[in-house]
């Protein structure tokens, strides 16, 4: 069953790869104009997060509603659920980092791919910037509330 | 007639695959498909080889694409070596602070209505708009 999770997660990495490349969201200049509202506004990444979300919420809800995952294991939940300064801060030390470069973690690994002379300074420096926040988060948080925190 | 090469067709399209890669990801496996968390479980070195499988799907995928003719994006080309350091040290660090990402937060989160993520989306949405509008419109270069 190890093996065919694995399977599923190699495939739905590569489904969500072509979303990425047909939608155009791996070329940061389609980024860029959809947030460049003062210019001359590209409105095609709003049309990529809501085709994406319809499709995706009816699975989400209907695996809440069954309470665990097809092929049996529990549902990951986000382990923090407060709207909190961490959230925010880090929201928007994430909208600098998109904004400069149109690059986000999704497009940045298919990029890996497609032009990786370029890209991988990029990742490079997303993993050092992300094991420095680990590192304050480490620090910072009392020993009580150091269980391992997942994503979103 | 639907106009297949239209870019707001394509991209719907694509947003559709990549909602039915997410929506599957997590009524199939029970993950959710966060990329930045994905990534961070790699480099923190996680245990759990299905992160690993995911994100080789994603290269792999970039990497068909280059031999199929997709050129890599001339705005990466041409983007510095120090704006693509400290843009993916900000991008790092705020979506490993936040929890997430654009498919973290904004399509996985968004679609389960969290309103978390959707406070986290309308932030970081707003911050790089105001980003762009400084580095397009202000002049301020890096």
């Amino acid at each position: 069953m190890a093996a065919v999770k694995i399977v599923i997660a190699a495939i739905l990495g590569v489904v969500f790869g072509i979303g990425l490349l047909v939608s155009g969201m791996t070329d940061p200049a389609n980024v860029l104009g959809f947030l460049d509202v003062a210019g001359a506004w590209n409105p095609a990444l709003a049309f990529v997060m809501g085709g994406a979300v319809l499709v995706a919420a009816p699975a989400f809800a209907f695996a809440k509603r069954r309470g665990r995952a097809l092929l049996g294991d529990a549902l990951e939940t986000p382990g923090r659920t407060k709207i909190d300064a961490s959230l925010v801060i880090g929201a928007a030390i994430f909208g600098v980092g998109w904004g400069l470069a149109g690059i986000c973690p999704g497009p940045g690994l298919v990029l890996l791919g497609r032009a990786p002379q370029a890209i991988w300074i990029f990742l490079g420096a997303t993993a050092v910037g992300l094991l420095a926040a680990a590192g304050l988060e480490r620090v910072s948080t009392p020993p009580t509330e150091t269980a391992e925190r997942r994503s979103p | 007639m639907l106009d297949w090469t239209s870019p707001y067709v394509t991209a719907a399209l694509g947003g559709a695959l990549i909602g039915a890669s997410a929506g599957g990801f997590y009524l199939l496996n029970g993950r959710i498909a966060g990329i930045s968390g994905l990534f961070s479980g790699i480099v923190l070195l996680r245990a759990g080889f299905w992160r690993w499988a995911f994100v080789a799907g994603l290269i792999a995928t970039g990497a068909a694409a280059l031999l199929l003719g997709y050129a890599p994006p001339a705005a990466l080309q041409e983007a510095s070596p120090v704006l693509l350091g400290v843009s993916g040290v900000l991008v790092g660090f705020g979506t490993k602070l936040s929890n997430g990402c654009t498919s973290g937060h904004g399509v996985c989160g968004l679609a389960r209505f969290s309103r978390r993520s959707l406070v986290a989306v309308l932030v970081f949405m707003t911050v790089a708009a105001l980003t762009v509008y400084a580095t397009h419109h202000l002049g301020w270069r890096l």
